[in-house]
């Protein structure tokens, strides 16, 4: 299964396996990750699983829909590698995956 | 002796939220959930939508996994009714006649899907949707060639709706009032919507009145097989799904003397009027601050940030700043996010043309300020309308109608 590494704001860093398929933000929720909140669930309507995304991963995984980039654009502290974590998909290819989240989601 | 502790009553979305932001928020000491229905606390939203057209899992459905209950010593018991409270002793009682003490009591106990009071109403094939129960009866029952009666053409039956045609059956939407939404969205948003639905072959019957349900051969028996409308008509169908609205489940409370004005009444803090008692989500009548009013409000925003306000106020932290109301629905490839609510409007100005599919439909009181954004496809417009609307600032309603204007430059 692949692995992704959840860095909380402080540093925390989170280790953990996340099956193919499913969102970089539900990998986060179900391994009980503190620092995305995802109040919509993963409808891309709520801006609240801001990650970062590690430079090295960017190219991995996938750009912004028009959608995402409206939302991001939007949200607090925003870098060029920021990403709605619910829009990435788990693929194998994404084994060793590294996001850090932003000081907070609200 | 040790307190007894926090008791979260209702293990739906505003329960669960309220037991993970207390352990967020610091808080050491013991947090049972209690609820009625059989799994842990789950997302609603999806029964309307991937869950029904089978592109969500159980485990998506989930609010949090098992093992967080566990691992965050969040006591759950499932499958267990709540018959009432006592204030005096500080306990609630079960419907097996247990009690429990509590320190502080969170009623989270939602809404219910409102009946209609009509003739066929308990026949077999008449259902609601509220529970993941009832999405599995739902979907049970649509497929190709069986053609489904929405009785409410309001969020969740238009969802329903959009469900149907996904999978391949006939949906036909009966609405009483002369426009779909017409509680809860513009004209201009409920005629897109009329006819994005119309698009993908749902039937829609405006000033629509069901007069009652009719089993097989016209009779009050075996499954329902239409819908009787006042002017005699009977609209044939496999199943007939009611979406007319929910009322708050406040009867405990309610009969526990707390106040209740179509839902227990709580102050900014989530608080009632007794202070060991706090109530979060669809259950509420709460402030709405940027309105100066109070209102009841059906959304998960709505439950989270209810949720986050009791957590505050429980473990000393100062509250949480006022979040806009927001809420959003997926029908299709339509993405709808409102933000706001549409109270002392004095004019709506459109952004964008509907016909293309994405637009915005902004709320404007007599001073001009924004007071709600409807946003269909249009994130943008949707995540600035809430700036505005939190900053209260008068706006260039031109400048607003004006596609080629900044939605940020707008905001800032
Ligand atoms: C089909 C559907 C689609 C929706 N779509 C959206 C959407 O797209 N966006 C959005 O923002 N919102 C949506 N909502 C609304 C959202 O789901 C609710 O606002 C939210 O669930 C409210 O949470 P709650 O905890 O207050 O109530 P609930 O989630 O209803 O939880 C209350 C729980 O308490 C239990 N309970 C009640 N009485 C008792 C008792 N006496 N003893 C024990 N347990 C009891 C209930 O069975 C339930 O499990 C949707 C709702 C539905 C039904
Ligand atoms: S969870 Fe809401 S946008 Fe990602």
């Amino acid at each position: 299964m692949p692995t992704i590494t959840y860095i909380e704001h402080d540093g925390t860093a989170h280790t953990v396996e996340v099956a193919e398929g499913f969102s970089v933000m539900e990998g986060a929720i179900n391994n009980t990750v503190p620092g995305i909140d995802a109040d919509c669930g993963g409808a891309c309507a709520c801006a609240t699983c801001h990650v970062y995304v590690d430079p090295a991963w960017q190219h991995l995984t996938g750009t912004q829909s028009e959608a995402e980039a409206s939302m991001i654009s939007f949200a607090n502290a925003v870098e060029p590698n920021s990403r709605l974590s619910c829009q990435i998909k788990v693929t194998a290819e994404l084994d060793g995956l590294v996001v850090r989240m932003p000081a907070g989601q609200h | 002796m040790p307190e007894p502790g926090i008791i979260i009553a209702g293990a739906g979305h505003a329960g669960g939220a309220a037991a993970a932001a207390l352990r967020q928020f610091g808080w050491k000491g013991a947090i049972t959930v209690i609820g009625n229905e059989p799994i842990p606390p789950y997302q609603r939203p999806p029964l309307s939508k991937a869950w029904l057209t089978g592109d969500a899992t159980a485990e998506s459905l989930a609010l949090r996994p098992e093992r967080f209950y566990t691992q965050q010593t969040i006591t759950l018991r499932l499958s267990t009714t709540i018959a009432a409270i006592d204030r005096a002793a500080r306990a609630i009682r079960l419907a097996d006649g247990q009690t429990l003490p509590y320190t502080t009591l969170i009623l989270a106990l939602g809404a219910r899907a409102r009946r209609l009071p009509l003739p066929g109403f308990d026949l077999p094939g008449v259902l609601e949707l509220r529970t993941a129960a009832d999405a599995d009866r739902l979907k049970a029952t649509i497929g190709p060639g069986r053609r489904i009666a929405i009785i409410g053409g309001g969020y969740i039956g238009l969802e329903a709706a959009a469900s149907s045609r996904a999978l391949g059956a006939e949906a036909v939407v009966l609405e009483r009032e002369p426009r779909l939404l017409a509680r809860v969205a513009s004209p201009p948003l409920s005629e897109f919507f009329a006819a994005a639905h119309r698009a993908h072959g749902v039937i829609i019957h405006t000033d629509a009145q069901v007069t009652g349900l009719v089993g097989q051969n016209g009779t009050e028996r075996g499954r329902v097989a239409g819908v009787q409308l006042a002017d005699g008509t009977i609209l044939p169908c496999h199943a007939a799904l009611v979406g007319v609205g929910a009322i708050p489940n406040d009867e405990i409370a309610a009969a526990a003397g707390l106040r209740c004005e179509n839902g227990v009444v709580v102050d900014e803090h989530a608080r009632t009027e007794d202070p060991a008692i706090f109530a979060i989500g669809d259950l509420t009548n709460r402030p709405l601050a940027l309105y100066g009013r109070r209102g009841r409000l059906e959304s998960v925003p709505n439950a989270l940030e209810q949720a986050r306000q009791a957590a505050a106020a429980i473990t000393g932290r100062p509250p949480p700043a006022a979040e806009v109301p927001w809420f959003w629905s997926d029908q299709y490839d339509i993405k709808l996010q409102i933000a706001g609510l549409p109270h002392d409007v004095a004019r709506l100005v459109v952004r964008g043309d509907p016909s293309t599919g994405s637009f915005a439909v902004f709320h404007l009181d007599a001073d001009r300020r924004v007071q709600c954004v409807e946003s269909v496809n249009t994130p943008a417009e949707f995540m600035a309308g809430r700036l505005m609307i939190l900053k209260r600032r008068p706006v260039d309603a031109a400048a607003l109608a004006d596609l080629s204007s900044n939605m940020k430059d707008l905001a800032a």
